[in-house]
């Protein structure tokens, strides 16, 4: 079976965020890191390897610093490795059909990505491809399994959990898993390094890069900042602060 | 510009987010058609201001959640800018869509005004961006970012039937241990960290939580390292909030903790170091251990 992992590279979640000029500076990021439900999409595709006999293939669009994410996915077990070089495209509508794209060049049975990436925190990627794709969707899964020719998922219900079953090639979702997820060890690494990088272009693809002007950024700004709280040492003014939210807030 | 809201519900009524939908645009002062799936609510939408008209979708593929179906049943009714919740269910609903006519989506916002012009957190609420949408498109709204549209109108219901394959089945229901209001869902959270010392004493907070409907939320280290279900864990890696009233009790404030919890309206922190980050986001900061400012929280919320 082969089974796609699509992987994003973001800012490392303890990575400060500066913004300048109206723009995030991307330039001042210290660390890019796989983003972190990423990593139990391709845990839970490593597994699903291990149990079936397939291979994973590690799909990444982006900038150049994105190989160094590929080869980090081989020394833990990824056997493909695509690289698609992208810069700035933000609609993800085209980066869907790009993805979608490459999956179809690979025949794959399913596709695993993180529920939402740790930069634009959106989550549209996994259920758009699966529309593109005509494939089943089950978003915010926990884990997946291959069994009897069906996939069983878990995810979320508001009384607490489900399993779900889908034929035929599906798109999974993750949130945090229950896996630990593997470190690479010595060997892996070794072995990462020698590992090919494919890339492919989007003219490969036959998809014209362009811009739609459907969507313009007008500006990104810092959070807004809060006026100052009160800190009081000790706890006798609890009271006062409970008085305050209740009757000037109005929150309890 | 028209507007189409696809309801959430919660059972057979609506969701709280419905009516910030429809009070989302009334800045805009826009109308808006507003959808509900399996028809459910739908009564009760046709009372709220600034509903134009209803439309109760009626079909098979509602009787469980496949986010596939329920777009592909949805879409054929929905028309120009597209509003649904950035639910978990909205999310997927809302891309689906909007891979289907080929048109962006913008998830997760926090304001809207003409234009369109959306503003929305990005790397985790490290900032926000805001942006011009031309043409058609989705736009997910963050649960309790926007004012709820009043009730006191009377708009027209009609019903469509309109059903989609479903591509997925549900082979076993899994009830969660604990009862317990999730923290998404809650006006008032208490969330604990590694100060509380041991995950044993998380039965203080949730003591305080039942006596004012509130959830109990924990910090990734405790969720980490104590085996609290990731359910609870506030921040980068877990669930996003904006309760009306956050109190910390034992937690520093990592970078990625305040990502997901800033956007509370109200935020008080409890904690034995005075130069702890979560102070630099509290509207009030009590320097004390959870030990000598729980129980007089407790009590002083006991006399409400």
């Amino acid at each position: 079976m082969n089974i796609a992992v699509l992987l994003k590279q973001v800012p490392d979640t303890t990575a400060k965020i500066t913004v300048s000029d109206g723009k995030v500076d991307v330039e001042k990021v210290s660390k890019w890191s796989m983003s972190p439900y990423d990593e139990y999409a391709l845990e839970s595709g490593l597994q699903m390897k291990e149990a079936t006999g397939g291979i994973v293939v590690a799909i990444a669009c982006g900038p150049d610093r994105n190989k160094k994410m590929l080869t980090d996915s081989a020394a833990v077990g990824a056997d493909t490795l695509i690289h698609i070089p992208l810069d700035g495209i933000s609609d993800s509508v085209q980066i869907q059909n790009i993805l979608a794209a490459v999956i179809k060049m690979n025949d794959i049975e399913v596709v695993l990505c993180g529920k939402q990436s740790a930069d634009t925190n959106s989550g549209s990627t996994g259920p758009g491809i699966a529309e593109i794709l005509n494939a089943a969707c089950v978003t915010m899964v926990s884990e997946v399994s291959f069994v009897e020719n069906k996939f069983i998922s878990v995810r979320p219900s508001i009384a607490g959990s489900e399993k779900v079953s889908t034929n035929g090639i599906s798109v999974f979702t993750f949130d945090k898993g229950i896996s630990e997820l593997r470190r690479p060890n010595v060997r892996g690494i070794m072995m990462a390094k020698k590992k090919v990088i494919e890339t492919i272009k989007l003219e490969d693809l036959g998809i014209v890069e362009s811009d739609s002007g459907r969507i313009i950024l007008h500006s990104q700004n810092p959070p807004t900042e809060k006026e100052p709280g009160q800190i009081f040492e000790g706890v006798s003014e609890i009271p006062t602060i409970i008085a305050k939210l209740r009757n000037e807030a109005n929150v309890i | 510009m028209k507007f189409t809201i696809i309801a959430e519900t919660n059972g057979d009524i609506l969701h709280p987010t419905t009516y910030q939908l429809i009070g989302s645009l009334s800045s805009i002062g826009a109308e808006s058609t507003v959808i509900c799936p399996n028809g459910k609510g739908s009564l009760e939408a046709s009372k709220i201001k600034g509903v134009e008209k209803i439309i109760s979708v009626k079909g098979d593929c509602f009787d469980l959640f496949d986010g596939s179906a329920w777009a592909s049943a949805i879409n054929p009714f929905c028309e120009g800018t597209i509003l649904i919740s950035a639910s978990p269910n909205g999310r997927e609903i809302g891309s689906i869509i909007a891979a289907k006519r080929n048109i962006p989506i913008v998830q997760d916002i926090i304001e809207i005004s003409k234009g369109i012009v959306v503003t929305r957190p990005i790397y985790s609420g490290k900032a926000t961006e805001t942006l011009e949408i031309n043409g058609e498109s989705v736009i997910t709204l963050r649960p309790n970012a926007f004012e709820s549209a009043e009730v006191g109108s009377e708009a027209p219901i009609s019903i469509v039937d309109q059903t989609s394959d479903l591509r997925l089945s549900i082979i076993e229901a899994i009830n969660k241990a604990s009862e317990r209001l999730d923290v998404t869902e809650a006006d008032i959270i208490i969330s604990g960290g590694r100060g509380m010392g041991s995950i044993d004493n998380f039965s203080h907070l949730e003591l305080i939580a039942d006596s004012v409907g509130a959830a109990v939320g924990a910090s990734r280290a405790v969720v980490d390292e104590w085996g609290m279900p990731h359910r609870m864990q506030v921040g980068q890696t877990g669930k996003t909030v904006s309760p009306s009233l956050y109190i910390a009790v034992g937690i520093s404030g990592a970078i990625q903790h305040l990502a997901g919890m800033r956007s509370s309206k109200y935020i008080v922190a409890i904690n034995k170091d005075p130069d702890a980050p979560i102070f630099t986001i509290a509207d009030y900061g009590i320097v004390a251990t959870w030990e000598e400012a729980l129980p007089i929280l407790q009590s002083e919320l006991m006399k409400l």
